[in-house]
């Protein structure tokens, strides 16, 4: 393992460290660690997330005007505790309440409602919105569920804005929601990735082999296979984004009129022609961003044969897997409200227009 | 005669102590196994969070002689230190165990029935998961099980906590037929079968220190 590293145990509170020096306008805390804009929040419902380090700049990198409040880092790919999350949200909470926005994994979305259940019992209201977008899973009936990725970028910055312009917090709850079911993502790796915890390669692949349907953990796909061009892969990936039927899960949300945690039937959208929307061209870490302009065009290609029309896009490292090659596209199919809170001005460490 | 069979019969705050530094003690051993058995299936770092959460726990233990009390102290440093999903599920068995004995010095073999069930029930909940879905649930529910049918018929909190330690043992091989469908295992379908679960392997661990903790406490 060659990393830029002091000691293993260390690493992400003196990533913390530096993040704290380098942004003066975000004020980071230790034990519990959170990051949080400075000042806290006043009279409008506070955003939250948080989740596992290792997949910057999600999620640290997007607290800042217009988008989240404060960012809950974890240990490297395992999710952070109640303990941050309750620190955090009463640091931020503006009286208006909390919206936490959860990627579907078990350790990140188990903690974080403990974290609601810890703050509700001080008078704050809290709701959870969880993102589920990532079509390489089929179903829910077996396994945990499909898991959160880029779509959660775009759910971070709309939301961000929606709070800015006054939103409350049920309304703020649905929109977070609408976006996850207009929202779908699937990423491949070229190579796997190391923790510091654990110094070995989260998997092997041979030179000529790639993996199919990743999540953001270093772990394998769905399905490995011989290294294809990027035009294949970008079809592969954009196909069975566009092409993605409704799904259909049971998410637990928390309902304020019974005071208890119920399951709630949800249902994606599909795409249609016609449809406009919002891409995300990402790179799982280590990929250059020459080689995801090139995955940009075919994906501009395959979007237009079937009639969806790309119109914002972002092509970068937004939501990553510490040094994993790879790419993952999202796709979010945005309204007149989507786009417009999209558009809003946005100023934080790694997403800024408007300002 | 008859009054000290009864304290005998009685598990006391210390052994619910001696009970979390066996568990520490165990799990620190076994964090190198524990890890191994996370990696194909999950993301290998069981281990390591259950020996950091129970490093931190056996730190933050008083000599409170109220169970309740300490339960709901293991629950809450169990739940800021381990992370991942097995802090807050096993933060919850705590929790939910350690609530009916506020305030109680010592526990009956019908209330170590009780402590189960309820911790149990709490797991259930919060992962919103049933036996047989490859979790820690499928060594703790054949323990729980085990543990009323010894108390029922009247046998001694040591030889009862040893039938439920058995039979944890017995579900957490179980366990490795099985197909995840919790967790981070479950994405990987069928290639989770054969593969015994981590969850269950520190509940079995845990159990199973209990039970020698009461043993040694009670001779």
């Amino acid at each position: 393992m060659k990393k830029l590293i002091n000691n293993a145990e260390d690493v992400t509170l003196e990533q913390l460290k530096g993040f704290g020096l380098a942004h003066p306008e975000i004020e980071v805390h230790f034990d519990p660690n959170y990051v949080a804009v400075a000042g806290g929040v006043q009279n409008r419902v506070a955003v939250v997330s948080g989740g596992g380090a290792g997949h910057e700049p999600l999620h640290g990198g997007y607290v800042g005007m217009g988008m989240l409040d404060a960012a809950c880092p974890g240990q490297t790919f395992t999710s952070p505790t109640p303990d941050q999350m309750y620190e955090a949200g009463k640091a931020v909470n503006g009286g208006k309440g909390i919206l936490q926005i959860i990627k579907n994994y078990t350790g990140d979305v188990l903690n974080f409602r403990m974290a609601a259940d810890l703050l509700r019992d001080e008078g704050i209201e809290v709701r959870n919105v969880v993102i589920d977008d990532d079509v390489a899973l089929k179903d829910s009936l077996y396994t945990a569920g499909r898991r959160g990725l880029g779509t959660t970028v775009i759910a971070e910055k709309v939301c961000g804005a929606a709070s800015q312009e006054g939103y409350d917090l049920d309304q703020l709850a649905a929109l977070c929601k609408k976006v996850n079911i207009h929202g779908k993502s699937m990423g491949m790796a070229l190579t796997p990735c190391t923790t510091p915890q654990n110094g070995t390669p989260s998997f092997e692949l041979a030179d000529n082999e790639m993996e199919i349907g990743i999540g953001i953990h270093g772990e394998p796909g769905t399905e490995r296979m011989p290294v294809k061009s990027a035009d294949e892969i970008t079809e592969i990936l954009a196909t069975r984004i566009l092409e993605d039927g409704a799904y259909t899960r049971e998410l637990t949300e928390w309902d304020s009129e019974k005071g208890d945690w119920v399951d709630v039937e949800v249902k994606d959208i599909t795409f249609q022609s016609g449809d406009e929307v919002i891409a995300i061209v990402n790179s799982m870490g280590a990929t250059p961003i020459s080689e995801l302009y090139t995955v940009y065009a075919k994906l501009a290609e395959v979007a237009e044969k079937h009639g969806v029309k790309i119109v914002r896009k972002l092509i970068g490292h937004y939501i990553t897997s510490l040094e994993m090659a790879g790419v993952s596209i999202t796709l979010v199919k945005a309204d007149e409200e989507i786009l417009r809170l999209y558009d809003a001005p946005v100023n934080t460490p790694a997403l800024r227009w408007g300002v | 005669m008859s009054e000290t069979t009864n304290s005998e019969a009685a598990v006391s705050a210390a052994a619910i102590r001696l009970w979390l530094q066996k568990s520490a003690e165990v799990l620190a051993e076994k964090r190198a196994y524990l890890t191994e058995l996370d990696s194909p299936i999950g993301d290998a770092d069981h281990g390591n969070n259950m020996d950091r959460g129970f490093k931190a726990v056996v730190a933050t233990l008083s000599d409170k002689e109220d169970v309740g009390a300490v339960l709901k102290a293991v629950a809450m440093t169990l739940i800021s230190k381990v992370g991942g999903a097995s802090g807050p599920l096993y933060g919850t068995f705590f929790l939910d165990a350690g609530k009916p004995f506020a305030g109680k010095a010592e526990l009956e073999p019908a209330d170590l029935v009780t402590m189960f069930e309820d911790g149990i029930a709490g797991v259930k909940k919060r992962g919103r998961a049933e036996p047989g879905m490859k979790t820690m649930l499928d060594a703790q529910i054949p323990a729980a099980e085990a543990l009323k049918a010894a108390v029922a018929e009247g046998k001694s909190a040591a030889e009862a906590l040893k039938a439920a330690a058995d039979a944890a043992e017995e579900g957490m091989k179980a366990t490795i037929p099985m197909q995840a469908q919790r967790g981070r295992a479950s994405y990987l379908g069928e290639r989770s079968i054969d593969h015994q679960d981590p969850g269950a392997t520190s509940s079995y661990l845990i159990i199973r220190a209990l039970a020698d903790a009461v043993a040694e406490t009670s001779q």
